[in-house]
């Protein structure tokens, strides 16, 4: 295993967790040793979370949540520094018609975009926690991930050294689908390195599983596990670019791990689940999952985001009926 | 110079063993015409005790046999059967006072009957189980399952027929029987004991009583390790207390049958005294 | 606020319409019975929902006599087809009604509306649409050509499942050609009522489905009488064991499905979080008042602490309250005296050494609750361990191999039910082998399907409710001889008319018929 010669404190836990070092054959038996997922009975427990019954105060609470947790995205080949300032200016006023609207968590932009967004966004760029907005930027050859380890640093560096708050990296499914356990740790370990700041502070690390392409829950709960070992601050479901992208069994049972990992060490990781959520609907689903499995204080920007484009409008859309009394349509809101 | 016979003491089949009752009871077995045959051994409510005992330690091997290894064993009592067809034979005339071509008729039904039960123990449970098609990701299946110990009352004006017809069905799905034979007729069910022994059944999955069915059969209703009561020959018993005896534990009963089609062959023999179980299993791809 | 608590969202009880009284029903018509009417109430609130007429024993002579009337002028006559389309209209009666009656059953069960919604009335429509289609296959029932009905069965339905119940029961005994006199539980006779309207709606022949309310006395003048060919129960052993009492030495068939005290076994090797959840659904679901839930938690003892531990956490999740508000978990115990006994059989654990854990929960003032409450350190000689306690109380019992799982599952009277949690296959089949029940569930729990046979074995009962084996309860082989009362058939009315006698006169009477 090629690896980082620092001794990181993740990797420190993550040795006195596995027994050893973080190589193939110890991933192995720890990974393979978690118990199974029926998937029968996750998309039950998911069918079930999903059928709670959001109305009148909560509802207007969880709308609000929901535009809280959204890292606002724009992940295309044809994206320009027009298109993403227009994305933040979004962010920042997602209602033009109605200033209590909150803002979003994040904008989520291509590492070349970093400059640009944090530029339009000046004064509010900064921690959600403190109602302004981050910048997350995929990197490490998103969405693939197909390219040399050297290249998917340079990658993050790039982004951090830019500006940005947060990374969304993308695991070598590859390697894990081989078995390559200890290659997908080290990558992971590296890149959080790579998110370190001069000042020694350190941009958030989301690691991408792409759920998609593991296939089965199985697999996700040990990517889960892999990821947060090494030392990922989040675990995020998809790209978006893959079908499918985020589920709520997935997103439940990354949950599970999570809460799993916080009872064994006391430390809070983030879930992001990206790509298909589109309604308020879907989206409160999501904050009965979290609250019901992790806990309602999971319910913060650096716990949960959601990774979306179009859900804000439809929130927006929702928010409208809720305070006003009737029903709006797209033409009262802004199409960024 | 005629030979002296050596005369047969007839004893209980229990447990693969021959015991006398433990009551040292025995009652007088007589010919059609009244002369006095031999002396059967008269089972107690103790020996019925120990035969449920028996049958309840044989049940999980018995039920855990192969159904094609079932099938073979219950062959092999026919093959047995038919090399000993003139001691039955002869026992039959003696007892029910019939003509030896009848005798040996009812001898050969016997034998046929085994064979046709022994045919059944690897198909029934294709017949009367399913695949069941519920709206879900599951795999459902329902079998057939042996009930556990069947208590017969064996008919009781047919010696052999009767009781062959009584317990093979009982003895297919893989239940361990306590049979108490026809009180005037016991020969021919403590004879055929004894080539129970000598095949491959394993011992206690069949024990015979001889006695009587009046006195017997109450402890057999109400025994609470008996898990189902065949009353096919009881009808000339006050059956209806046995049936209500046995509701105190839920038994399965069936009730007496009267006349030559008493126990016919039939599939509902066999599942009268199976278990349908049914088994959900999740289903999925991920 | 809390997000977690949710603002209330209360099924609306507007989709209902009631009547202040409800008659019994007989003949296709609503009449007065002539026993002393009683008052249903809403477990939840104890308030007074509709007054309920008694049916005494000239109603059920006058119930039978109806049937038996149906049975042998129409019913028996009619195609199977066409009785089928008579079920299938019903089916359909009952999808579009399924709101109102979902409702309905949570006001008057206290089942949570989620699940009347989700899991009863759905499967409800599903029982006879299931049924429906047998009706002219009956050859292909596995009783050879031409089976037969068996005449007028008499059915006594439970209160844990009211209108399911009452669809198991009904479903299968016309689509076989008999006709039904029904007596649904004293606690919980509204959506049988109801169901009454849709039978009127669906224009079936009056007689062939008559339903007679009242308690414990009605339900024993019922399967005690003389006139009916087929009896049916759904409740406690102790009734069942005085109703084969009381058919026995006739010829009434009979089917019951009893108790249970279901294993429900965890392996170290389960999947762990749905395991969780399995062991939440099989004994928490309708508040435990289950015949099959999974009230014995084996758990094997390197991961007991583990999975109790997790299982706390899960239950205090749980939202116990308003059954008709769409978030309620845990609904309403179903009566008073039913919660006596919860308490009784829970204090009982604590007096014999068990210890207690009980959710927190908010219990409304009025009504009658019991919070979710499991026990560990039971014993398997603790009452709690063995008897059926019908409400959300959970018995944890430790093992440390498969074989002592299998022996501590068996080791009960009852047979009904079983749970296995594990990830290997062949374990999965070699205990389902061994489990002395006559539904096994693996890696999942409480799951029912019109095609799926559920029974028990030992004291659980005898005879099949779905699937094939439900069908084949109804039925005789074309040859098998039908009891004297019905060969007079053919005369019809003067036979109606005339009195009947089974061939013994009932020794006992079934005393008590709820459950």
């Amino acid at each position: 295993m090629s690896g980082s010669q620092l001794v990181h404190p993740a990797r420190e836990r993550a040795v006195a967790i596995l027994g050893g070092d973080p190589d193939d054959a110890t991933l192995r038996r720890y990974l393979h040793g978690i118990p199974g997922v029926d998937a029968v009975g996750l998309e039950q427990r998911a069918a079930g979370l999903g059928s709670r019954s959001i109305k009148t105060t909560s509802k207007q609470w969880a709308l609000d949540k929901i535009i809280e947790l959204i890292d606002l995205t724009t992940l295309e080949g044809a994206d320009t520094p027009g298109k993403v300032r227009s994305l933040v200016a979004k962010a920042l006023r997602p209602d033009p018609a109605d200033a209590t609207t909150p803002r979003v968590a994040a904008v989520c932009v291509y590492g070349d975009m970093v400059p640009h967004a944090v530029e339009a966004l000046g004064a509010a760029h900064g921690d959600p926690d403190d109602g302004l907005v981050s910048v997350a930027a995929v990197a490490t050859a998103f969405p693939s991930g197909r390219s040399s380890l050297a290249i998917k640093l340079q990658d993050t560096a790039d982004a951090v050294a830019a500006g940005a708050d947060e990374i969304d990296m993308v695991i070598d499914r590859g390697a894990f689908l081989a078995g390559r356990y200890g290659q997908v740790f080290d990558e992971i370990a590296q890149v959080k390195e790579a998110c370190a700041r001069p000042d020694g502070t350190s941009a958030s690390l989301k690691v991408i599983l792409e759920t998609g392409e593991l296939n089965t829950y199985d697999n996700v709960r040990r990517a889960s596990w892999l990821a947060i070992l090494a030392g990922g601050d989040f675990i995020k479901t998809s790209t978006g670019k893959v079908q499918p992208a985020a589920t709520l069994p997935v997103t439940l049972l990354m949950l599970e791990v999570v809460r799993d990992w916080h009872r064994l060490t006391g430390q809070r990781i983030g879930v992001k689940p990206a790509g298909g959520i589109r309604s308020s609907k879907d989206a409160i689903k999501y904050l009965v999952t979290v609250a019901e499995t992790v806990g309602e204080e999971w319910l913060q920007p650096h716990l949960f985001r959601y990774g979306a484009s179009s859900l804000l409008n439809d929130v927006l859309m929702q928010r409208r009926k809720t305070t006003s009394g009737h029903y709006s349509g797209p033409d009262y809101l802004t199409i960024d | 110079m005629s030979r002296l016979a050596v005369p047969k003491t007839y004893k209980l089949a229990i447990g693969g063993k021959f015991p006398r009752s433990e009551s040292g009871r025995t009652y007088e077995v007589r010919t059609a015409d009244g002369s006095f045959l031999a002396n059967a051994a008269k089972a107690s409510r103790k020996d019925a005790r120990d035969a449920v005992v028996a049958a309840r330690a044989a049940v999980k091997g018995w039920s855990g046999a192969t159904a094609y290894n079932r099938g073979q064993v219950l062959y092999r009592i026919a093959e047995l059967l038919e090399g000993r067809r003139a001691q039955f034979a002869d026992e039959i005339v003696a007892l029910e006072g019939v003509t030896r071509a009848a005798a040996t008729a009812q001898v050969d039904e016997a034998i046929d009957r085994w064979v046709w039960y022994a045919g059944w123990a690897d198909k029934f449970a294709q017949v009367a189980g399913n695949a069941n098609p519920v709206a879900g990701p599951f795999f459902n299946i329902s079998v057939p399952e042996p009930t556990g110990v069947v208590a017969i009352i064996a008919p009781q004006d047919s010696s052999l027929v009767g009781l062959v017809s009584a317990v093979a069905p009982a003895l297919v799905a893989g239940n361990a029987v306590v049979v108490v034979a026809s009180e005037a007729y016991p020969l021919p069910a403590i004879s055929l004991a004894e080539v129970l022994a000598t095949s491959d059944v394993p011992g206690g999955v069949v024990n015979t009583l001889t006695g009587s069915p009046a006195e017997i059969a109450p402890w057999l209703a109400s025994h609470e390790d008996v898990n189902a009561l065949d009353l096919v020959g009881a009808g000339a018993l006050d059956w209806v207390d046995l049936e209500i005896a046995a509701a105190d534990t839920l038994k399965r009963v069936l009730r007496p049958e009267q006349g030559a089609d008493a126990a016919a062959p039939s599939l509902d023999r066999i599942t009268a005294f199976t278990e349908t179980k049914t088994v959900w299993h999740t289903k999925s791809m991920i | 606020m809390s997000f977690l608590e949710y603002a209330p969202a209360p099924e609306s009880r507007a989709i209902l319409n009631l009547r202040d009284e409800y008659g019994l029903f007989i003949d296709g018509e609503f009449v007065e019975g002539h026993g002393t009417p009683f008052q249903t109430i809403s477990p939840a609130s104890e308030q007074r929902i509709a007054m309920i007429s008694s049916a005494d024993s000239t109603d059920v002579d006058a119930a039978v006599a109806a049937a038996r009337r149906a049975y042998q002028r129409t019913w028996s006559r009619m195609s199977g087809r066409d009785r089928g389309k008579y079920l299938f209209r019903i089916a359909r009666l009952l999808q579009e009604r399924a709101r109102e009656l979902a409702v309905a059953e949570s006001l008057d069960n206290g089942k949570p509306i989620k699940e009347s919604r989700d899991v009863d009335v759905p499967l409800v429509a599903a029982w006879f649409f299931y049924y429906a289609g047998w009706a002219d296959k009956l050859d292909h029932a596995g009783l050879g050509a031409d089976p037969r009905s068996l005449g007028v069965a008499a059915q006594v339905i439970p209160w844990n499942f009211p209108l399911l119940m009452l669809a198991w029961k009904i479903a299968p005994a016309l689509a076989a050609g008999n006709t039904v006199v029904l007596k649904p539980a004293e606690t919980t006779p509204l959506t049988a009522l109801l169901f009454a309207e849709i039978v009127q709606q669906a224009d079936l022949p009056p007689g062939v489905v008559n339903i007679i309310t009242g308690a414990g006395d009605t339900g024993a003048a019922l399967v005690g009488h003389g006139d009916v060919d087929k009896v049916a129960f759904t409740g406690s052993t102790a009734v069942g064991r005085a109703i084969a009492k009381t058919v026995a030495g006739t010829d009434t068939k009979l089917t019951l499905e009893l108790g249970g005290k279901a294993a429900n076994i965890v392996f170290d090797d389960a999947p762990i979080d749905q395991a969780i959840e399995g062991i939440v659904n099989g004994i928490f679901f309708n508040q435990g008042h289950v015949c099959c839930a999974g009230s014995r938690l084996l758990v094997q003892e390197n991961v007991h602490d583990e999975v109790v531990e997790r299982l706390k956490a899960r239950l205090s999740t749980l939202r116990l309250g308003d059954p008709l508000d769409k978030n309620t978990d845990i609904g309403a115990i179903n009566s008073r005296e039913q919660l006596e006994r919860i308490r009784e059989l829970s204090d009982a654990g604590v007096d014999e050494g068990a210890e207690r854990w009980t959710a927190e929960c908010e219990i409304p003032d009025d009504g009658f609750w019991f919070a979710p409450t499991i026990f560990t350190n039971v014993s398997t000689s603790h009452r709690i361990a063995r008897e059926e306690i019908f409400g959300p109380v959970l018995s944890v019992l430790p093992f440390r191999t498969p074989a002592e799982a299998v022996a501590k599952a068996n080791n009960t009277p009852y047979g009904l039910s079983a749970g296995i949690w594990t990830d290997k296959g062949s374990r999965i089949l070699a205990v389902a082998d061994r489990l002395r029940a006559g539904v096994i569930w693996a890696n999942t729990f409480n799951r029912f399907d019109p095609s799926s046979p559920f029974g028990g074995y030992k004291e659980s009962g005898y005879g099949r409710e779905g699937g094939r084996h439900g069908l084949a309860a109804y039925l005789a082989p074309a040859g098998a001889a039908r009891p004297a009362r019905t060969h007079v058939a053919a005369s019809e009315a003067a036979a109606v008319e005339a009195p009947r006698k089974s061939a013994r006169t009932p020794k006992r009477q079934a005393k008590g018929t709820k459950r």
